[in-house]
Order: C-alpha cells, then sequence, then structure tokens
C-alpha cells in the first residue's frame, strides 16, 4: 500500500515541470563547480608532488563539490516538499487518502518514499560528475560512499523536516517558508559565539552540517547516522500526529 | 436484505465550542437509500465526515457493517463509498490513471484493477474520457470521476455529498437512476438541496437542522400520511359555515370567493362532499387532493428555526 501511494506521487513530480527544472538546475551550476575544482586541481598538483600526506583528488575536488551541493540543496529541497500535503489539503484531495483503508502512517510514509525516490535520483546524478574522473585516475572509494551516504542521509533528514511542515498548512508557499527557515536554522545553530562554553559543545551538536562534515570527509560514525535517523523517525512521526490530529479539529 | 449496515449512536461533533452535530441516532439497512436534508450549515456534511472517519466524532459511536470506525478503521473503510462535497480527484491525473490508483487504494487486486475501472466507468457515462486529464473534464463529469471513484471497490455502503451538484438534467436523470440502482443491494446515504430529488430516489428521508434529528420518515409514510387536504373551487359557493357543518369537513380555509382549501376528517372521502355539491347546485368544478410535498414540510420545519432567530 506504502508502495502504490509513492508511485503515485513519484509520478505526479514529474508531470509538473518543476521537479525537470530542479534537476536540470543543480545539476548545471554543479557540473560547473566541479570543472573549476578540477581545474583547481590541476594548479595544485604541481605543488603537491613534493609533499608528504598531500590531500588526493577527492579531498580537493568531490568533499568541496558536495559541501556546496548540501548548501544548495538546504535551499532547493524546500521547493520539492512544500507541495506533498499541503496541496492535497488546499485541493481538498487528501480525502481519498483518509476514506481509503490505510492508515495514517502508511499514507505518510507512502508520501516521504516518494520524497526519498528523488532523493536518490537527484544524489545519483551529481555522484555521476566525481565517477567520471575513474575515467582518468583512481579516488578513494571508501570516502566516495561516506559521501555518498552523507548526501543521502541528509537529504533524507531534510525531506523528512519539509514533509511535515508541509502538513501543517495548505498553503505551500507557507510550507516552503517554513522549512527553508527550519533548515537554515538547523545550519547556522552551532554558530552561536566563538568560546568553547558547554552550551556551545551542544548546539554543534544539534547542527545538521556538523554531522554532514564528517561524513563528508570519510569518517563513518555511528553517532551520526543515528543522529540522521533520529531527526528522520522525529520528523515523521510529528506528520502522522499532526495528519491524526486533525480529524479532531 | 434486513441486515443493517449503518449505525450511528448519538453521534455529537463540536468545531471548538461550537456544536454541530448533536445527539444524532439512525440506522440503515442494506437496500435503503437514505435522503439526508437540512438548510446550509445543519450539519450534514459533518456528519457523513464523521461517518467515513474524516473527522473523529466528539462523543458517540459509528458502525460500518459492524466494524467500528474508531477501533477498525481499516474494515470499515473497505466498507464505504464517499463523495464528499468537493471530488477528490487529481488534477494532472487521467481518468483511467486516477480510477485505477483509486481501485489499487481499496485494495482490489492487480489484476482484477482494469475490469473494475471498466465497470465502473460503464455505470457514470465515463467511456469516451478514459485517457483525457480530469482537470480538462467539465465539472460535470469530475463530478462522475468523483462518483466512480466511490463505487470502484463495490462497497456495501455508499455516501455521496450532493452527488447532482453541477450535472446537467440529463446527466442528473443518469444518476439518479444509478443512484437507485445501486440502492437495491446497498446502502446509500445522500445529502441534497433538490427535494424532488430526495422523493425521487430515496426510501427513506431525514431532516437535520442545527445539528439535531427533526424529522426521521420514509417517503411512502410520507406520501400517504397528509393526502387530507384538497382544494375545491365552486361557481356558486355557499357561506362558510355551510360547509364547515358537512360530515367529513374538518377546517375550512376560503382562498378567494370561489375556492376553498378543506382539510378533512382522517379517513374521510370526499364523496358526499361532491354529493352536496350537486343537491345544493353549488357548481363543483374542480376539486384537487393537495399532497403535502417535501418541500412544504421542509419549509414548515426549518422555518421556525428562523423565525426564532428573528
Amino acid at each position: 500500500m506504502i508502495w502504490v501511494i509513492a508511485r503515485r506521487e513519484f509520478g505526479a513530480m514529474f508531470l509538473s515541470p518543476l521537479a525537470w527544472v530542479i534537476l536540470a538546475v543543480i545539476q548545471t551550476i554543479l557540473g560547473y563547480m566541479f570543472l573549476t575544482n578540477v581545474d583547481t586541481f590541476f594548479v595544485l598538483q604541481p605543488q603537491m608532488m613534493h609533499l608528504e600526506n598531500t590531500p588526493g583528488v577527492t579531498d580537493i575536488v568531490i568533499t568541496p563539490l558536495m559541501q556546496l551541493a548540501s548548501i544548495i540543496l538546504l535551499m532547493i529541497m524546500p521547493l520539492i516538499t512544500m507541495s506533498s500535503i499541503a496541496e492535497e489539503k488546499r485541493n481538498r484531495t487528501l480525502v481519498l487518502l483518509v476514506s481509503a483503508p490505510l492508515s495514517m502512517t502508511e499514507i505518510v510514509l507512502g508520501k516521504y518514499l516518494s520524497l526519498l525516490l528523488f532523493v536518490l535520483i537527484l544524489v545519483s546524478m551529481l555522484m555521476l560528475m566525481p565517477l567520471s574522473l575513474y575515467l582518468g585516475t583512481s579516488l578513494d572509494t571508501g570516502k566516495l560512499f561516506s559521501i555518498y551516504l552523507g548526501m543521502l542521509l541528509l537529504l533524507a533528514a531534510f525531506a523528512a523536516i519539509g514533509l511535515y511542515l508541509s502538513s501543517i498548512t495548505d498553503s505551500q508557499t507557507i510550507a516552503a517558508v517554513c522549512s527553508f527557515g527550519a533548515l537554515l536554522m538547523l545550519w547556522v545553530i552551532d554558530w552561536i559565539g566563538s568560546s568553547n562554553s558547554e552550551g556551545q559543545s551542544i548546539m554543534a551538536y544539534l547542527s545538521i552540517m556538523q554531522h554532514h562534515h564528517s561524513m563528508l570527509e570519510g569518517i563513518f560514525d555511528s553517532g551520526d547516522i543515528a543522529y540522521y535517523l533520529i531527526l528522520i523517525c522525529g520528523f515523521l512521526g510529528l506528520t502522522i500526529r499532526q495528519l491524526d490530529r486533525e480529524r479532531l479539529l | 436484505m434486513s441486515e443493517t449496515l449503518v449505525e450511528v449512536e448519538n453521534l455529537t461533533r463540536y468545531y471548538q465550542k461550537h456544536r454541530a452535530v448533536s445527539h444524532l441516532n439512525f440506522t440503515l439497512k442494506a437496500g435503503e437509500v437514505l435522503g439526508f436534508l437540512g438548510p446550509n450549515g445543519a450539519g450534514k456534511s459533518t456528519t457523513m465526515q464523521v461517518i467515513t472517519g474524516n473527522l473523529a466524532p466528539s462523543e458517540g459511536q459509528i458502525r460500518i457493517a459492524g466494524y467500528d470506525i474508531l477501533e477498525a478503521p481499516r474494515e470499515a473503510k473497505q466498507q464505504l463509498g464517499y463523495l464528499p462535497e468537493h471530488p477528490p480527484v487529481y488534477a494532472d491525473a487521467g481518468v483511467d490513471e486516477y480510477l485505477g490508483y483509486c481501485a489499487r487504494l481499496h485494495r482490489i487486486r492487480r489484476h482484477q484493477v482494469g475490469a473494475a475501472v471498466a465497470k465502473v466507468k460503464q455505470q457514470c457515462g465515463l467511456k469516451d474520457v478514459g485517457n483525457r486529464l480530469i482537470g480538462n473534464l467539465s465539472k460535470g463529469f469530475q463530478q462522475r470521476v468523483g462518483i466512480a471513484q466511490a463505487l470502484i471497490h463495490d462497497p456495501p455502503v455508499i455516501i455521496l455529498d450532493e452527488p447532482t451538484v453541477g450535472l446537467d438534467p440529463i446527466q442528473i436523470r443518469e444518476i439518479r437512476e444509478l443512484i437507485r440502482s445501486l440502492g437495491s443491494e446497498r446502502s446509500v446515504i445522500l445529502s441534497t438541496h433538490i427535494l424532488s430529488e430526495v422523493q425521487a430516489i430515496c426510501d427513506r428521508v431525514q431532516i437535520i437542522r442545527n445539528g439535531k434529528l427533526i424529522y426521521n420518515a420514509t417517503i411512502d409514510m410520507l406520501e400517504h400520511s397528509r393526502d387530507t387536504s384538497i382544494l375545491i373551487a365552486l361557481h356558486r359557493p355557499p357561506a362558510e359555515e355551510v360547509l364547515h357543518q358537512l360530515e367529513v369537513v374538518d377546517q375550512v380555509e376560503a382562498l378567494d370567493s370561489h375556492r376553498f382549501r378543506l382539510i378533512l376528517k382522517p379517513e374521510a372521502s370526499p364523496e358526499s362532499l361532491v354529493a352536496a355539491s350537486v343537491q345544493q347546485d353549488w357548481g363543483l368544478y374542480q376539486l384537487i387532493p393537495e399532497q403535502q410535498s417535501l418541500e412544504d414540510l421542509f419549509i414548515e420545519l426549518t422555518a421556525d428555526d428562523e423565525a426564532q432567530a428573528q
């Protein structure tokens, strides 16, 4: 049942030009940045010949590229998630799902799964660029895998937050603005002061980008994975609760 | 045939402080078509939303074919087909695609979906628009797609919120016939503003006002209960008192100098009235048994409400 909903939602996403345009824009910008980074690498390469323990092509080209990608996607993901529930509420089509013999959990998971499919396509397309370097050089496969997983988890978390904020309103614009605000807040939350006080380390732990950076650098920490999973499950739970609660209002 | 499919017990529903539905009780058997009438804002749609599980009741119980809508929502909803006020159709989907999706949502097996879609398209007159986008269809066709969606899994209980809104007269007739044919073995609840529609297709009528059930009768009862009033017209009418003294007459009301409305005593026949007219040369030229229409009843029942408000 979850799969039936996910397939329909995923198909509907590509019926409007929005998904196509977003994929195209991101791919173009990051493609350009990728070429710039490769260029930088060629400039740096002769200088690094004589040094020991120098960063490899993965560190110079791919990690910065994905860092940039995560910031761009922080702004783009709200546009993907905004319509998933808010639009159905506005068009009063949510009734169809609620009246069908489905639980709220199935409805929410179906919608979330369709977002995950989109994320999978998006990240896989981005990863094609680094993979093309295999034609001319060898890469750190373990690190590449860590980056891929890191991007997937980051965007999966963005999607869960966006889905929740799409469920609390029937206006897509409000949903988009709220999720953009929430994601930005999760990003900047560790900018609080520069003193190394007790409060800062908690804030740093809460910040989504802290966890993301370590994965981009190839550090595969189960604590980071747990952070993402808790975030995702938490927001999916909130979404289910929100939709259930609306029947009481 | 006498299996009870819908049981509503003591249903109450608040929106914040406002009580939209209050202590509603009714049951519906298989093969009955129930017409739900009421002025705007009376609580018709709310009641339907609660029955279909789109809103939770504040108090009371609802059982669909024996399944409680709160305790066993999945089983209860499997027995229900629901057309809300706004048909829940996706503008960006094709008719076939949409109906196929609805079929899958209602757990129809993949290989049976095609047959189910073809059947409802036949029933709702959608055969020629299968490949069109729903968003490009007229309001009437969208409404039909909405009805088709409610029938796709062949549910024993069908709930239709104003099903004939936006349809042209021919379509209305077709949909009425469809509802009547559905009602032969299923339970149908429909709400409408069109009173003649209720008289045409329903077995039972309920009028609800301010969330309370104020009238509940079968259409047969409605049609037979009150046909004791007649209109007569006389060329040479006698004084009103003379008419009043006739044995069968209970009340007389003069409409103009020639025409009178007589309320006859229960079980009385107007035969002796005709005889009296012939004997005393009143010149009877019109005699119309007056059936109280649903409209009169509706206005009568809901009007004192407005009077109270004033």
